[in-house]
């Protein structure tokens, strides 16, 4: 709880202290989802743990804020409150450092993502080709679970090599990324499937596959097909989804 | 998801701690085009040094000024903009929207 002030021309009074704001800063190193609600009226400040929502006594109310990911006003019991949203940094995960993700891993830098690049071909993985980018010269297997994948991360597969992109897949599914895509043409995508279905991937994993991967705007470079996965990944990010109204 | 906030939340934990005035100005309403959404942060320590944004440029300066007293005096403000604000600091958002930012000293 920030300590209460005196009232000031009705407007809420409200510090935020030092405690509220270190523990804030510790979920957000983290990566785990946290809000800060403020009574605009009386001044009470309180940050809410994602994993503490259960029970709390707005927990319906700031379930639908941070699933919609949104900072905003709401009336809760007769009262005014700010909700503020603090959602980790969005990531991206790119395996295959081929020519597509060269021109990709700039752009999503640009839009604000953290990027990871990972490919155990190490004449593909080299610093060279992609300055300013974390590359990782390792198999999924090994390169993937450092990294920490979550929900909060964009995952890319592009290497057109099954060996390489089918463990990343899998390995997608079960971290729940918010965006899963992978290269590859419908006929290519439906062996792909058939296989990760082989390995175990249900029906609700392969379903989260965005494939051929991008938006269909007719891209033919490299630099055209990451305009299309950037604004594929960005309308899955932004665009409101079924149910969150 | 892609706010850069902790960046900045994180260096006004670090001024506080070595001894800064530090306040976190929030931007709590907007109506109309507004450049940055509810909840975008800027940080502003006693020297005036600031980071992040309200407004991606329009009204930061005001903000700034306005938190440098908050600093001093430890009394929050509403802070309100808009294009036809003409009362509060002759600043505006071109854009033609309207923002509420709210400006805290950190205790």
């Amino acid at each position: 709880m920030g300590p209460r002030l005196r009232e000031d021309d009705g407007v809420g009074v409200f510090a935020m202290n030092l405690e509220t704001l270190t523990q804030l800063n510790v979920e957000r190193a983290a990566r785990r989802p946290a809000l800060v609600v403020t009574d605009i009226g009386n001044g009470d400040q309180r940050m809410v743990k994602a994993a503490d929502l259960a029970g709390d006594p707005l927990e319906a109310e700031l379930r639908k804020q941070l699933r919609m990911g949104k900072s905003g006003m709401i009336e809760a019991e007769g009262k005014r409150l700010f909700v503020n949203v603090y959602a980790p940094v969005a990531r991206m995960v790119v395996i295959g450092a081929v020519h597509i993700s060269q021109a990709l891993a700039p752009m999503a830098r640009a839009l604000g993502y953290d990027v990871t690049v990972v490919d155990p071909r190490t004449a593909f993985a080299s610093p060279e080709r992609f300055p300013d980018v974390r590359v990782v010269a390792e198999w999924p297997d090994v390169a993937l679970p450092p990294l920490n994948v979550d929900h909060y991360t964009a995952f890319v597969a592009v290497t057109h090599d099954p060996k390489i992109d089918d463990p990343a897949l899998l390995h997608a599914f079960a971290r729940d990324c918010f965006y899963i895509g992978a290269l590859g043409s419908r006929k290519t995508h439906a062996k792909r499937l058939a296989r990760l279905v082989a390995q175990g991937a249900s029906e609700a994993d392969i379903a989260k596959i965005h494939a051929p991967i991008g938006l269909p705007i007719g891209a033919v470079s490299p630099g055209e097909v990451a305009v299309s996965i950037m604004a594929q990944i960005t309308a899955q990010l932004r665009l409101p989804k079924e149910g969150t109204s | 998801m892609l706010e850069r906030d902790e960046d900045i939340l994180h260096a006004a934990e670090e001024w506080k701690k070595a001894g800064h005035g530090v306040a976190i100005a929030t931007v709590v309403e907007t109506w109309g085009s507004a450049p940055r959404p509810a909840g975008s942060n800027l940080v502003i320590n006693d020297e005036g040094t600031f980071l992040g944004s309200v407004s991606g440029g329009c009204v930061e300066g005001a903000v700034v000024t306005e938190a440098l007293d908050i600093i001093e005096s430890g009394k929050p403000k509403l802070l309100e903009f808009g294009v036809a604000d003409e009362t509060a600091f002759n600043v505006g958002l071109s854009c033609g929207g309207t923002i509420r930012v709210f400006v805290e000293k950190v205790a």
